[in-house]
């Protein structure tokens, strides 16, 4: 333990495990090009680039992309806005029911989604409120708060407190130094939280199956694929697509808040 | 930021409030809170209270109707031999799938945490960040595609002369079935794959706080490096494997889509309230169903946080 070079042992587990994680995202790319419609026949029978023309000319897929995208965009701005705030108070004094509102705050993500889930479906039930564009939105803006207060919480507490006051005693007003000295520091973590809501936003799921009504979100419209296969090429683009899609905002998210000591990751 | 101009005349109405909130913090506090405990308070802990509520009525067997009075009778119904089969189940599930996620998370952890430097610590970062937060659905489906019959598994054990090596596999009872699609051993791998990430980034979090003198201490001491990886490293990991778990324990017991897509047909927790609230229409039961998770991690929660897991998320 003692040396700077990890066992032979150590390494095949830890390169096993990579492989293991990517892999399977792999395949998916390989199917996109298959030229067998019926199966998931592996070796593909042959290579064709024909199911991303019928995928672009498929207007439900198209429906779903924008639905899913004005969903997450509204749920990032929500979260960014309470996450923050909730985090800024968390992380500057400790007051009596701090340890409650963090644990609210995690909950949402803590407890199985289908709790989240069918709780907003039984209060929707009892209040008589019809499913919406909104109803999905109030339950995606739900989790996502978690994403933003972990990053912003993070940076709050290395930012130094004697900064704020430095800038008071300067004879900045709050709203200054808010302004000028605090969003600055924190602005990485909190771009890194948003993109992070609103991939989660984006891909979510369960919840979403209990806030929708008629409505497809992109995630909604590849369960009913996968349940009830209609055209499976058209299934493996949308997913090549969609990977291709989350991949670039998180190597965004990573070149952006590289060299700062704060990681993106949600689990930090 | 020479060129800012700060407002040195006192008297400006946003001088005010900021003097206010200053002198005041309880009321900064209070106003930094309100929005957020709003939301979460009405939207989230609104919901789960409506949703208890909803778990102490009952249906009426007959018409089908819900009846608002309060009755234990659904949460009886949960510990009828079918609905705690359902339970047992997937608790089972969720702690063989926990338990998996941390052996194979270890290694990975463990090596991005203390021996990747340079460009492998970036490749083992987003080594673990893309397959996290690469589309669940898609995760799932590529599964799909793999555990087929069709599909590459089982390609690749013809091709290598071990059909029979699988077929001997999916005889076992349990574990096995007609295929490994439909099998809750194609469950477990899916759940593993899918919330593995979950898991790997709270203990690597935890190891990087591992000061390195620490080791170099243990070591000094007399001890093997054996030895300082059970008492010294591993003790200090354990906040984050606890972190980690709440993860893969809770996803595991809320998930309906997994094993709806791959797996047997005896069901779990979350299918059970998937189906009941759905074409039975049975709210009641549908709610009582899903305060089990609740309950579970309630305990789980608790525990994690007396062994001191939350600074590890």
């Amino acid at each position: 333990m003692h040396s700077d070079r990890a066992s032979k042992g150590l390494k095949i587990a830890a390169g096993l495990g990579l492989a293991f994680m990517h892999l399977p995202i792999l395949l998916i790319f390989v199917y996109a090009f298959t030229t067998e419609d019926k199966s998931y026949q592996w070796p593909p029978p042959g290579l064709t680039l024909k199911w991303f023309g019928v995928t672009w000319n498929r207007p439900d897929v198209w429906e779903a992309l924008s639905l899913s995208v004005k969903v997450a965009s509204i749920s990032t701005v929500i979260a960014l806005f309470l996450g923050t705030l909730c985090a800024a108070a968390v992380s500057r004094t400790r007051f009596f029911g701090r340890e409650a509102i963090s644990l609210m705050v995690i909950l949402p993500i803590a407890l199985p989604g289908i709790v989240t889930g069918i709780s907003l479906r039984s209060a929707f039930n009892l209040a008589d409120i019809p499913f919406s564009f909104w109803t999905i939105v109030l339950g995606h803006a739900t989790f996502c708060i978690v994403v933003v207060y972990n990053n912003a919480v993070a940076r709050f507490r290395r930012t130094s407190g004697s900064l704020v006051e430095a800038s008071m005693d300067l004879g900045a007003n709050s709203f200054q130094t808010f302004r000028y000295v605090i969003l600055p520091n924190i602005s990485t973590a909190l771009l890194a939280g948003g993109m992070l809501a609103f991939a989660l936003s984006f891909d979510e799921v369960i919840v979403t199956t209990f806030t929708a009504g008629q409505q497809q979100t992109l995630p909604i419209w590849m369960l009913e694929e996968l349940v009830r296969p209609r055209q499976r090429p058209v299934t493996n683009v949308v997913a090549m697509v969609v990977v291709l899609v989350t991949f670039l905002p998180i190597l965004g998210a990573y070149y952006l808040t590289r060299g700062t000591d704060t990681v993106a990751g949600q689990g930090k | 930021m020479s060129d800012v101009i700060l407002d040195t005349d006192r008297k400006g109405i946003l001088t005010r409030i900021s003097d206010t909130l200053w002198r005041n913090p309880r009321l900064t506090i209070l106003l930094l809170l309100t929005p957020p405990a709003l939301w979460l308070g009405v939207v989230y802990l609104g919901s789960l209270f409506a949703l208890l509520v909803q778990s102490f009525f009952s249906i009426d067997e007959f018409s089908g109707l819900i009846i608002r009075e309060f009755t234990l009778k659904t949460y009886a119904e949960l510990f009828t031999p079918a609905n705690f089969d359902i339970i047992v189940r997937t608790v089972l599930m969720a702690s063989a799938v926990t338990i998996a996620a941390a052996l194979v998370s270890f290694p990975i952890a463990y090596y991005a945490a203390r021996y990747a430097k340079g460009k492998w610590k970036a490749i083992f970062y987003l080594g673990v960040m893309l397959p996290l937060w690469s589309s669940y659905l898609v995760k799932v489906y590529s599964w799909k595609l793999i555990l087929a019959k069709e599909g590459i598994l089982n390609w690749l054990f013809e091709t290598l002369h071990l059909s029979w090596l699988l077929n001997a596999y999916l005889s076992l009872p349990i574990i096995g079935g007609n295929s490994l699609s439909v099998s809750w051993t194609g469950t477990f791998l899916v759940f593993l794959y899918v919330w593995l990430p979950f898991m790997i980034l709270p203990i690597q979090a935890a190891l990087e706080r591992v000061p390195r003198s620490m080791m170099e201490a243990s070591g000094d001491l007399g001890a093997t490096p054996a030895q300082s990886f059970r008492h010294v490293l591993l003790p200090l990991a354990l906040p984050g494997v606890i972190a980690g778990s709440i993860f893969t324990f809770s996803l595991t017991l809320g998930d309906y889509i997994i094993p709806q897509i791959v797996g047997s047909s005896r069901r779990f927790i979350g299918q059970a309230v998937y189906a009941y609230q759905g074409t039975a229409g049975n709210i009641p039961l549908a709610a009582a169903f899903a305060v089990v998770p609740i309950v579970i991690m309630g305990i789980y929660l608790w525990v994690a946080k007396r062994k001191g897991a939350f600074d590890a998320l």
